[in-house]
């Protein structure tokens, strides 16, 4: 329950910063350089909180635990990328970008495992909701 | 001694992990890279990992571009699944023989799967490379079909990249059969 409360106070911050970042780059308005990477930055750190939130109100909502390590998956780890991405076109720095991307690059190879861990787990200890199973072809 | 490749591979990623940490390039980083590399290696000694890979560029970026694009789809249909009201999806868990045996490969292509339309990795018998996996908002039998053919899309589209010769002669050796089992 808290877990959903913390995805979404944070998707909510990120929302007013991609909003504010947004604006600001509205308020320069002459189309220049920076003013463009600021608006492009603003919408991918809007996406990117969007997805994130939708990801926690998912692992409150969908049935089963297994559905709910989808959510955490996809929508996460690409909301995750996109305030990466929006980060990057905010601050422009190269010696931040190492450590950015490294941040999606840990974060692409770590949530497999995690989810396949979780899953199994959740699978051998009836996290599976059966009414809500078509087949399956491991039991 | 193939053995050696390997780590000295593993040894230039993390020196380049190590600079990409500190925001820079220089000789106090390569040598502290260094240092930091040798002793993970020495200290933690992983088990092997054959490296029989060949990068194909073209065939690497069809892999990225795809995998990008169904990362995009598989969020934004979790995304709108958990949004929409009163909406209980349907799962399966179906079994997918692969073709590939090598760990790493194997690994990559369940880690891909993971992330793309409606996959979870949830066991795998590395004997046999069955990969057991969650289907997510399932609806009907022709689904599964659909999702079959696309694990092993995603399956060929990475041994196409960086699979072996060998192993790129297996995916047209071994057409596989389309049947609701196996």
């Amino acid at each position: 329950m808290t877990g959903g409360a913390v995805v979404a106070a944070g998707a909510a911050g990120t929302l007013a910063v991609g909003g504010v970042a947004a604006a600001g780059a509205v308020a320069v308005g002459g189309l220049t350089g920076t003013g463009v990477a600021d608006l492009l930055a603003g919408g991918c750190l809007l996406a990117g909180a969007v997805l994130s939130l939708a990801a926690g109100i998912g692992v409150l909502r969908l049935p089963s635990t297994v559905d709910r390590i989808h959510a955490v998956t996809k929508p996460q780890v690409l909301g995750m990328l996109l305030i990466l991405l929006g980060l990057t076109l905010r601050l422009r720095n190269p010696a931040d970008l190492g450590m950015l991307l490294l941040v999606g690059l840990f974060q692409l190879a770590t949530a497999p495992v995690t989810a396949q861990m979780i899953g199994r787990a959740a699978y051998r200890s009836n996290g599976v909701d059966r009414e809500l199973l078509d087949t399956d072809e491991l039991a | 001694m193939a053995r050696w490749r390997e780590q000295v591979i593993a040894a230039g990623w993390m020196v380049l992990m190590w600079n990409l940490l500190w925001g820079r390039f220089s000789l106090g980083n390569l040598v502290g890279g260094l240092l930091v590399a040798v002793a993970v290696l020495v200290f933690f000694p992983l088990p092997p990992v054959t490296l029989d890979a060949r990068l194909r560029p073209v065939a690497l970026l069809d892999l990225t571009v795809r995998f990008v694009a169904e990362l995009v789809t598989a969020s934004v249909h979790v995304a709108w699944v958990a949004v929409r009201p009163g909406y209980r999806p349907r799962s399966a868990i179906i079994a997918v023989e692969l073709r590939v045996r090598t760990d790493l490969n194997l690994a990559l292509t369940a880690e891909l799967l993971s992330l793309v339309p409606g996959t979870l990795i949830l066991d795998v018998d590395r004997k046999a490379g069955v990969l057991y996996v969650h289907v997510f908002d399932v609806r009907g039998t022709g689904n599964l079909t659909r999702s079959r053919r696309r694990i092993r899309d995603v399956e060929r589209r990475l041994l196409r990249a960086i699979g072996s010769p060998a192993e790129v002669r297996l995916l047209t050796s071994h057409p596989v059969e389309e049947g609701p089992n196996r």
